[in-house]
């Protein structure tokens, strides 16, 4: 098998398409990069997934955490405590226990008029029930971080918006999120290279992988496993994920320049890696 | 373990649950909480060590020191921490049984990878195959320690590195202007003041440290998160104590374990951050001597 056949035959094999069975023997160099680099998919898509629906939420727990009510904050600081509290590790285990005993056949509600059955199995497939896990414990991160620099929004930029008249949510829009994000941003940026770091544990935490259809470790563990030989597989996974993290730190650093378009160069916040937000 | 729970079939209510949370299995559970502390314990100040080694090496002046201290706060920017966890334990493994196998066994010829084995003399394995089961079980949690302490020790090497930079650096010329020499300045000066820029990252630390924990079970260690599948699983009526899938109600439990040893941490750090912070030439320091003065 030349290398370009295997490219063919396993390129998309952590999606389902190409050669059933996983190589057995004999693993060459060429079957490692290209399996792995296909299981590279799967943190892609959690990664990018999870970020985009956690942002949508991060803003609004933020925002919930910053209520004077007690019947909004109370909920948005419990459920950041929590799940900033406990490790992710768990709540994949947790989760997945939770949607397997949900009913098999679905949760019927009625709506008076009509019937609906909400089907559940679903939630216990990887692509789905992970996604549900690493989307509220991003958006719990994100929603401390965006509090955070909520909280720091000069009372300056407040007042000039209400000088000018901007009130509830035009003035949120054109004032108090554009600072909030600029002032958030280098911390979010960490958040997100280890959300995607964060990914590789999803087929080690209870959810099975399918048909062996599993993520880049899933892949490296099983020819490490195979070859009784981590010093191929695993560098091989480290490399990807390398690339992945300076392409997330690009990407980032472009939404940094535009956030900041208006300052002058030197007063621009740089992008800092802070260990702070592995879970 | 009481008397009252010698045949748990005619037990039912409270009486069955205290005797089904006394089982010997249960013990092991409740010890394994032990396990996890132990592991917190010990890893903490080894990672401490490496990492206060990384960022003095990444210091240096000695270029391949130096290059050598940066590699090593860097990797774990790019690299999951869990490709460390599941790395570590078995390169450590084979590494220290080739180089057994080097000098207890010069004479053997054949290669050590044959196709997909890693083959040692019989005298370089580790822990050799007579010995009790508990020397697998403490090698094994030593392998795991050790993969906790290098990927801590490169986080902490990160903390420290940036709280050296962080002390003024008026400090340390002045230090320089009274005469003391480098390694002087740096015990006498840089040190003694740089922990209070470091503990808000060190106290993250620990907070991810107590988080990554339960990765103990991917390292096959019979932890917590082991006992919780193990116990919680669904038991038909073969059991003496028999009981549909409750790992949901045990994964609960270790939720609240984990939510409560976080918090607490938090509250330590928080007291530590203001007993550190006193005289110290920092915003929260000085808010301190306005308040008592």
């Amino acid at each position: 098998m030349t290398c370009f056949e295997t490219i063919q035959a396993y390129g998309l094999r952590s999606i389902g398409i190409g050669e059933r069975l996983l190589p057995r023997s004999d693993f060459t160099l060429c079957q490692q990069f290209t399996l792995i680099g296909s299981g590279m998919i799967w943190n892609i898509y959690f990664g990018v997934l999870a970020l985009i629906f956690g942002f949508v939420l991060a803003t609004a727990v933020a925002m919930g955490k910053a209520s004077p009510v007690a019947l909004i904050r109370k909920p948005s600081e419990w459920f950041i405590f929590v799940l900033r509290g406990s490790p992710l590790f768990i709540q994949f285990f947790l989760a997945y226990e939770t949607f397997v005993l949900l009913p098999k056949s679905g949760i019927d509600i009625n709506l008076g008029f009509t019937h609906l059955t909400a089907q559940t199995s679903w939630l216990t497939k990887a692509w789905a029930g992970a996604l549900v896990v690493l989307f509220l414990n991003t958006a719990a991160y994100s929603g401390e971080i965006f509090y955070g620099a909520l909280r720091s929004v000069p009372k300056g930029d407040l007042e000039a918006a209400d000088a000018y008249g901007l009130t509830g949510w035009t003035k949120f829009r054109r004032v108090t999120w554009p600072t909030m994000l600029r002032l958030a941003w280098p911390a979010y940026t960490n958040e997100a290279i280890f959300l995607f770091h964060a990914t590789t544990l999803v087929y080690f935490s209870g959810f099975p992988a399918w048909k062996q259809q599993g993520d880049a470790l899933y892949y490296a563990s099983y020819f490490a496993d195979k070859t009784f030989n981590p010093f191929v597989a695993y560098p091989i996974v480290a490399g990807y994920f390398v690339l992945l993290t300076l392409v997330v730190i690009t990407i980032f650093g472009q939404v940094n320049r535009r956030l900041n378009r208006h300052l002058a160069p030197a007063a621009r916040s740089r992008i800092r890696y802070r260990p702070q937000l592995i879970r | 373990m009481f008397e009252s729970c010698a045949d748990p079939s005619l037990l039912d209510g409270l009486p069955w649950l205290a005797c089904y949370l006394t089982t010997g299995k249960h013990m092991a559970f409740y010890g394994s909480f032990l396990t996890v502390l132990a592991l917190l314990a010990i890893t903490a100040p080894f990672a401490m060590l490496f990492g206060f080694g990384g960022a003095m090496a990444a210091r240096s002046d000695i270029a391949p020191l130096r290059w050598l201290g940066k590699t090593y706060t860097a990797m774990v920017r790019g690299v999951p921490d869990i490709v460390f966890f599941l790395f570590v334990p078995i390169a450590m493994d084979q590494g220290l049984e080739w180089l057994r196998h080097k000098v207890k066994c010069p004479d053997w010829d054949a290669p050590i990878r044959q196709g997909s084995d890693f083959v040692v003399c019989t005298a370089a394995k580790l822990p050799l195959s007579n010995a009790p089961q508990w020397a697998h079980e403490v090698y094994g949690f030593a392998l795991a320690m050790i993969a906790f302490a290098i990927v801590f020790g490169a986080f902490a090497a990160n903390v420290l590195s940036g709280a050296m930079t962080a002390v003024p650096v008026g400090q340390i010329e002045t230090a320089a202007a009274y005469g003391m020499s480098k390694r002087q300045t740096f015990w006498r000066i840089l040190v003694p003041q740089m922990w209070v820029y470091a503990l808000p990252g060190l106290s993250n630390l620990w907070q991810i440290l107590v988080k990554a924990t339960p990765l103990l079970f991917l390292l096959g260690v019979e932890d917590i998160v082991y006992w919780a599948r193990e116990l919680g699983g669904a038991k038909t009526s073969t059991f003496s104590y028999p009981h549909p899938d409750w790992r949901l109600y045990y994964f609960l439990g270790l939720l609240v374990f984990y939510l409560s040893l976080t918090q607490v941490s938090d509250t330590v750090f928080q007291h530590l951050m203001r007993r550190l912070s006193h005289g110290q030439a920092t915003l929260a320091g000085e808010a301190q001597r306005k308040a008592t003065a």
